[in-house]
């Protein structure tokens, strides 16, 4: 099968797939008003000037006591809710694109040297690895801010990174170790080219699917993580919008019968994960070889 | 197997040695436990009192070394706050996350596992496409969302279940259990139904996985057309080779499982360890966060050296050297 040919497979595979198509979608929508939140959002929520405490805690707009334009209603500091979430997504997809870029190239980096070289580097970087993995990246995550007292978004980001970079880096080894006998890395040997262009010219790009896969679970798996440390209070800071902070404040009032303030934000955030996993889901299938389809 | 132990053991000792050394490396960044204690009107000679009776104004080699020496002894240090043994008051509060953490595991692997199976011999039944859009979502709602929806439905609005505590317990010996009475009961089901979501779907995927993949191999074919029992082919044959990888992960996973007790725990106020962390790390209570994180990783290391062992005994083919 050709490159062109195998493409075109994928696509057509994609286009009659619907729960690629429709994941793909939400993930388009939430992309798309995340980069446009100023322009299509009611309030901008963390304003000072914009926001007005007179209209706090107020229900959606169709039921009574609801206050236009708030069409979700508002939080206990009168923050318009829907453009909280818009904003609050725009976090999530800031974290999650920061921790794919930077765990992700340094995980690339090391699974791609320690499985070409092997030998201490191997042994060295693997066990550093088991460690911490086997702690968990969110515990890891857990305990970094938690003693660091939290501080900006780039700090979550680097808490989320400390145990990340380990599925790249294992992923991309074993990927690194299935493929460096093959005759083609042998002919490019042979041909005497150099370490560095064994390594990204020939080795990395065809390491790579199954890092896609991961790359797309891990988008989802940052995005809960980053939700859930800012509901413990250890994430972002409080001036700035997150899903699961918002949870968080609404759970505060969980007796009062406000769901709004928890079913709302919580919708968008597993909307947003959903959308990810489905298109994960399907990639995962069409990678895997081993699945008769 | 002996000598793969006593090298598993010797590399645990390692990691724990690494886990302390990191914890005050950090320690030296993190907020000052002295200025924490003595309050924000306290004068300067007061809060240098404080720092010299915690041993905190000498340098962090000797605190560390005077650390590692108390620790060899069982000695953990004193909280800060409630200036009681650090060890002490963590194992304390161990039987609440075990009973908690155990049962969510058991109730996990038995439904997972099962629902696994019966999806992946009937993968295009309406019944199980149905089972697979619950796992989707088993996997994309966060913990920490889970709880507080089920605490808005049960405890809020249709105020059946108690969402806070731990309820009458008994005490046995050093172990104050929750699962003699009626009220422990009551108050388990919302916080282990929060942790058990997550894993429970994500070991029905792993065996779907895993068993759709077994199924198309050559010895499972034989294996029918010998005309052995569904029963045999299925459990004997296929899933005994599915449950190597869903065991490994299980295991490789247990730091996770700690991580989302801590959530769940903080989320119901159950009196648990990762409860009692979450509170230490607020107030920067130093002593218990490194008590905590050692016998975090003592358990985890033990988790990953048991599964190791589960892992000849499921799979006859592995030796350790």
């Amino acid at each position: 099968m050709s490159k062109k040919q195998f493409k075109s497979k994928i696509l057509h595979g994609f286009l009659h797939d619907p729960s690629a198509l429709l994941g793909s979608m939400i993930l388009v929508v939430f992309i798309l008003a995340a980069i446009f939140a100023p322009w299509i959002t009611p309030q901008d929520p963390y304003d000072l000037t914009k926001v007005s405490l007179e209209h706090f805690l107020t229900p959606p707009i169709w039921m009574d006591g609801g206050v236009s334009p708030y069409l979700l209603g508002t939080d206990d500091q009168g923050r318009c809710i829907l453009s909280t979430i818009i904003y609050g997504c725009r976090t999530s997809l800031i974290v999650a694109t920061g921790v794919v870029l930077i765990a992700g190239s340094f995980g690339i980096l090391i699974g791609l040297l320690s499985g070409y070289y092997g030998g201490l580097l191997d042994a060295v970087s693997m066990r550093v690895a088991d460690t911490f993995y086997s702690f968990s990246t969110t515990l890891w995550a857990i305990l970094f801010l938690g003693i660091f007292q939290g501080g900006s978004i780039i700090v979550v980001i680097i808490a989320i990174c400390i145990a990340g970079w380990v599925k790249y880096g294992r992923t991309m080894r074993g990927s690194v170790l299935e493929i460096k006998d093959s005759a083609y890395i042998m002919a490019a040997k042979a041909t005497g080219a150099s370490d560095f262009r064994l390594l990204f010219k020939h080795l990395l790009p065809n390491a790579m699917p199954p890092i896609f896969v991961i790359i797309a679970v891990d988008l989802a798996v940052v995005i809960m993580l980053e939700a859930t440390l800012s509901f413990l209070g250890v994430g972002v800071p409080l001036t700035e919008p997150s899903l699961g902070m918002m949870v968080a404040i609404g759970k505060n009032y969980v007796y009062a019968g406000m769901w709004w303030m928890i079913i709302f934000p919580g919708t968008a955030l597993v909307l947003l994960v959903v959308g990810i996993n489905l298109f994960s889901d399907w990639l995962r299938e069409e990678l895997n070889p081993k699945i008769e389809r | 197997m002996g000598t793969y132990i006593v090298k598993r053991f010797i590399q645990g000792v390692v990691v724990l040695l690494a886990a302390s050394m990191i914890c005050f490396g950090i320690f030296q960044y993190s907020g000052d436990p002295a200025l924490n204690m003595v309050g924000q009107y306290a004068t300067f000679q007061e809060i240098n009192e404080v720092r010299e009776s915690l041993g905190l104004d000498k340098p962090v080699y000797i605190q560390y070394g005077k650390w590692l020496v108390n620790a060899l002894q069982g000695n953990f240090g004193v909280s800060y706050r409630s200036r009681v043994p650090a060890l002490g008051l963590i194992l304390e509060r161990f039987p609440a996350t075990f009973e908690l953490v155990s049962i969510a595991v058991f109730m996990a692997f038995c439904i997972g596992v099962s629902l696994g199976v019966v999806v992946a011999l009937k993968p295009n039944a309406l019944v199980n496409r149905i089972i697979m859009a619950g796992s989707l979502g088993g996997i994309s709602i966060p913990t920490f969302l889970i709880g507080t929806v089920l605490i808005m439905i049960f405890a809020a609005y249709l105020e059946v279940l108690p969402a806070f505590g731990r309820g009458d317990t008994i005490q046995i010996g050093f172990w104050r259990t929750g699962l003699l009475t009626v009220s422990g009961w009551k108050h388990l089901i919302l916080p282990a139904t929060t942790l058990v979501m997550y894993q429970l779907a994500v070991l029905l995927r792993l065996t779907r996985a895993g068993m759709r993949e077994v199924l198309t191999e050559d010895y499972i074919k034989t294996a029918w057309s010998k005309g052995l029992a569904p029963k045999t082919v299925i459990f004997k044959h296929a899933l005994r080779n599915v449950l190597i990888p869903v065991v490994t992960i299980t295991g490789l996973q247990f730091g996770e499982l700690i991580a989302f007790s801590l959530i769940t725990e903080t989320i119901f106020q159950w009196p648990g360890m990762g409860n009692l962390l979450l509170t230490s790390i607020y107030e920067t209570d130093q002593s218990v966060i490194v008590t905590y994180i050692m016998i975090a990783a003592v358990i985890i290391i033990s988790a990953n050296i048991i599964v190791d062992i589960l892992y000849a005994v499921i799979n006859p083919k592995v030796r350790y050297e």
